[in-house]
């Protein structure tokens, strides 16, 4: 259609002919080295996280106790059967647990910057973690939770956080638009501190309970074992895929919802799927490690700064990085104040504070 | 033979306002109508009616075809919208901005094939973006973003291209080179252009048919000479106008007059 044969050529020449150069139109999506490092820094925090710890194993040996248990070459494993058991049941669930959440709260966190086009929007400030907090601890007072706890908890929690970035969304819009970075941080600000007030008077009511959710709430992956790992694989599994599938969506909704419209996405659909699977995918976190804050913001923003601004780098890589980012802040919870634990949710509180304000100050209330 | 677009008695109503009130227009293929009238007349809710942003009464058609049947994506096939204040995000660049422009071609879980490439790479060489494809939305000047942002609208690959008040933010100059460069888009690529206009004057130089709306109701439509006098200027827009008429063009200009005040 825009083939004019050269006889139709316009009456003016407002623009030269352009020359033929070699320009290359594409959208920066995972450079092969991007993927590279992405992979080989996930690779590397696995086998700290593995090998690290009271009884340490050393890379190769973590290597060929995975083969043997693969049981492809047949051969037997360098370890004994203690440090294998440390490995196979106590590590390995744990370092698999944390790169999961790290990983999901990472991956929630770029989909509802886009989706808010909000650079500080993040699962804790839209008080989504909080409501999922709430949810989880409604279940422990007035659930007999017993053998369904990996059941219940996610879907309790994940009740509360759709409840709570759904207050937070329509609180942020009527005070200060759709637009408005600060607004919607400051609605989730709001949502969360009555989200939190609620969970204390709940605790309060129900004392007997009060230190499986204090446990709970403090965070972290003590006590992860491979049906943990069984319970949040399908809703993270499924939420990442979602968020991953829209990587081009989440360009295309930068554009503002008239303009993405115009182009022909249905924005309301969109964005309710991709709110969907990241606030699902969310819960299912929080439900099994407590609150851990500012890995939903770290990560996403490092992405965006070294590699680059499109979606379709920051979803991917944020899944990578916000797993190796996890998996490597357990460790230090794990072993800075050893043989006692450090919650995790202070470790990346520590890097998370810093870094926030950083990007607060480099914004100064721009919507992306 | 039908119209590239066509409306049938449009109406919007937002609330208890009636902002379009039986609106009809037609434009044949390759023509370009300008919509002019006072401010809230409603020029960008028509044109928002024609993207398909807004709910309405009445009917659409695009080359024949009822908009009433046409899906989202089918619609973003055949009308292309360059906004007045389009959203820019600054750190992308003018080659990932103007792929964004074929989102209508690409399924919703897919990237960009090599034809969708091809067409932006056309898109960004019609526009004489070539040096710029790599350079950040945010490091382009007025002038550069405003072919940016026709690019993308190019390479949708639309055949009918919507203008709502496309030079607002340009000088002089570059309000004649942006609105020349959309004639000469016309004439290459066969476009259908509804543009709304505030400054009457380059709206008659470039449209073959002007449409004056005044309070959501077309109240004259036709060739700018006959459109365009002082009476109906003044009628509608409350103006006081000279109006010249010169080798078939027409010039609007703002009059004074007499001193209202006393010194």
């Amino acid at each position: 259609m825009l083939e004019a044969p050269p006889a139709a050529r316009g009456r003016t020449e407002a623009v030269a002919p352009a020359p033929p150069a070699p320009v290359s139109i594409q959208a920066r999506g995972v450079a092969p080295l991007a993927g590279a490092l992405g992979a080989a820094f996930l690779l590397g925090a696995l086998l700290v996280g593995l090998g690290i710890g009271p009884a340490r194993i050393a890379p190769l040996a973590i290597v060929g106790s995975l083969v043997s248990h693969a049981g492809v070459f047949h051969r037997s494993s360098p370890l004994d059967a203690v440090s294998d058991a440390i490995l196979w049941q106590i590590r390995a669930p744990r370092v698999v647990l944390a790169a999961l959440v790290g990983g999901m709260l990472a991956i929630a966190g770029s989909a509802y910057q886009g989706v808010f086009r909000n650079p500080l929007a993040d699962p804790y400030l839209l008080g989504i973690a909080a409501g999922a907090g709430l949810g989880a601890t409604l279940a422990f007072a007035y659930a007999d939770l017993g053998a369904n706890q990996g059941v219940i908890l996610p879907l309790a929690a994940f009740a509360g956080a759709s409840l709570a970035v759904a207050a937070a969304y329509v609180l942020g819009r009527s005070a200060g638009g759709a637009h408005s970075t600060v607004t919607l941080v400051l609605a989730g600000v709001v949502i969360a501190l009555f989200m939190t007030a609620v969970q204390t008077f709940v605790q309060q009511q129900r004392a007997e309970t009060l230190r499986a959710v204090y446990s709970w709430i403090l965070g972290g992956f003590q006590t992860a074992d491979w049906q943990e790992v069984a319970a949040v694989v399908p809703y993270i599994a499924f939420s990442c895929v979602m968020i991953l599938l829209h990587r081009r969506v989440l360009d295309v909704l930068r554009l503002g919802d008239d303009e993405a419209a115009s182009l022909g996405i249905n924005v309301g659909r969109a964005r309710l799927l991709l709110v969907f699977a990241a606030t699902l995918g969310t819960a299912a976190a929080v439900a099994v490690s407590g609150l851990i804050g500012f890995v939903g913001i770290i990560v996403p923003h490092t992405i965006r700064l070294l590699v680059s601004p499109s979606y379709r780098a920051i979803v991917p890589l944020s899944l990578v990085g916000g797993a190796a980012f996890l998996v490597l802040a357990d460790v230090l919870a794990r072993t800075v104040l050893s043989p006692a634990e450090l919650p995790i949710g202070v470790v990346t509180a520590c890097f998370g504070a810093p870094f926030f304000a950083l990007v607060l100050r480099s914004t100064r209330g721009v919507a992306l | 033979m039908s119209a590239a677009l066509e409306t049938k008695a449009v109406s919007v109503t937002f609330g208890r306002d009636r902002i379009l009130d039986g609106v009809e227009l037609a434009v044949p293929a390759g023509g370009w109508l300008a919509v002019i009238g006072p401010n809230g007349a409603g020029k960008s809710t028509l044109l928002r009616v024609l993207t398909g942003l807004v709910a309405f009464e009445g009917e659409v058609r695009y080359d024949g075809i009822s908009a009433s049947i046409l899906g989202r994506r089918q619609l973003a096939r055949r009308v292309a919208l360059v906004p007045q204040q389009p959203e820019i995000p600054r750190e992308l660049t003018v080659a990932e901005y103007v792929l964004l422009g074929r989102t209508p071609h690409i399924g919703y879980f897919a990237g960009e094939r090599r034809s969708d490439q091809l067409a932006a790479e056309r898109a960004i060489a019609r526009l004489g973006l070539n040096r710029f494809a790599n350079r950040r939305l945010g490091s382009l000047s007025g002038g550069e973003l405003q072919r940016a942002v026709l690019a993308r609208a190019l390479a949708q690959e639309a055949p009918i291209l919507l203008l709502d008040e496309p030079t607002s933010a340009l000088d002089l100059g570059r309000q004649q080179l942006a609105l020349e460069l959309v004639d000469q888009l016309r004439c290459e690529a066969g476009l259908t252009v509804v543009s709304a206009m505030h400054d009457l004057t380059l709206a008659s130089q470039f449209a073959d048919t002007v449409l004056l709306l005044d309070s959501g109701r077309v109240v004259e439509q036709g060739l700018p000479v006959d459109v365009l006098t002082a009476e109906i200027v003044g009628a509608h827009y409350g103006a006081a106008v000279h109006v010249i008429r010169e080798n078939g063009s027409v010039f609007v200009l703002p009059r004074r007059e007499e001193a209202r005040w006393e010194h």
